[in-house]
């Protein structure tokens, strides 16, 4: 990723506008090739109900936790400009 | 959202093909994903450093607000590592790794599949792929109870793109800067916390 950053820093003048199509072509596959590995593996079909109850419980303290700590910082700023 | 339909759909066909094994088995023993996988770092690479406004924009900021990307990192990792005591099948370490997926799923789930296999992988993406569906659909309740900055901060890494518009609509045009700067950070430390945490 660091030698992409420095290729794409040296050809900075040049737009290379084709790049978020490959990136996303690239994405599609490498998902796609993820979903054939996950139908092809019978032990994590049979679990899927969990994993995506894992998944939810994971998702949801995650967020949470961002949301909490995101509205110290509004509290902080928010305070800041009212007083004045 | 029409965007993470089509990504979405394209897993689904992949799982549904891999259920019914209607594809040829050789395809999975020479591990493509990881080459593929090279090339999408390297892509991903090149659209940064090949977009030097991005850096320059960051300069109108409240200089308070450039915490808030470090804000959702510890909110969320602190999140994912109380409930970690509560999954045991899960070690801490690969419950942060999914928590700092930040909501890029196609990103997180095809690394923490590589480093720690398939099970991982799905619940990385099943994880992400519902934080970004809960800031979309939770995003005016957030604004109302935890102040502008909380649907940011839920959007994790998506907060430049895909839960941009819902962010606009509910904390203000005035939070679009902080919003793009917010998940440009978050969008670069996904790879380096993901890997970091798959590698403890």
């Amino acid at each position: 990723m660091l030698l992409g950053i420095a290729v794409g820093y040296l050809f900075r003048n040049r737009k290379i506008r084709f790049i978020h199509r490959i990136i996303l072509t690239l994405i599609w596959l490498l998902l796609f090739l993820l979903g054939l590995e996950v139908g092809s593996n019978e032990n994590v079909v049979r679990q899927f109900g969990t994993l995506g109850f894992e998944a939810f419980l994971l998702a949801t303290a995650g967020t949470l936790g961002s949301v909490v700590f995101s509205w110290l910082l509004w509290l902080t700023v928010h305070n800041k400009t009212t007083n004045k | 959202m029409k965007a993470s339909l089509v990504i979405l759909s394209f897993f689904v066909t992949g799982l549904l093909l891999g259920l019914f094994h209607w594809f040829p088995a050789e395809l999975l023993t020479y591990n493509i994903s990881f080459y593929v996988l090279c090339a999408l770092m390297f892509s991903v690479g090149i659209s940064i450093g090949n977009d030097p406004t991005s850096f320059r924009q960051f300069r109108h900021l409240n200089p308070r607000l450039i915490f808030l990307p470090l804000m959702t990192l510890v909110g969320t990792l602190l999140g994912v590592f109380a409930v970690s005591f509560f999954l045991k099948d899960r070690s801490v370490a690969d419950c942060m790794a999914i928590g700092s997926g930040f909501g890029y799923y196609s990103l997180s789930s095809i690394l923490i599949t590589q480093y720690k296999g398939i099970e991982l992988g799905t619940i990385a993406l099943l994880s992400n792929i519902m934080r970004e569906v809960i800031t979309l659909l939770l995003a005016p309740w957030m604004v109302k109870y935890f102040g502008k900055l909380s649907p940011i901060s839920a959007g994790g890494a998506t907060t430049m793109d895909t839960t941009f518009p819902i962010i606009i609509r509910y904390s203000g045009k005035e939070f679009a800067i902080v919003s793009i700067y917010h998940g440009f950070i978050m969008d670069f430390s996904v790879p380096f916390l993901v890997t970091f945490f798959c590698s403890l």
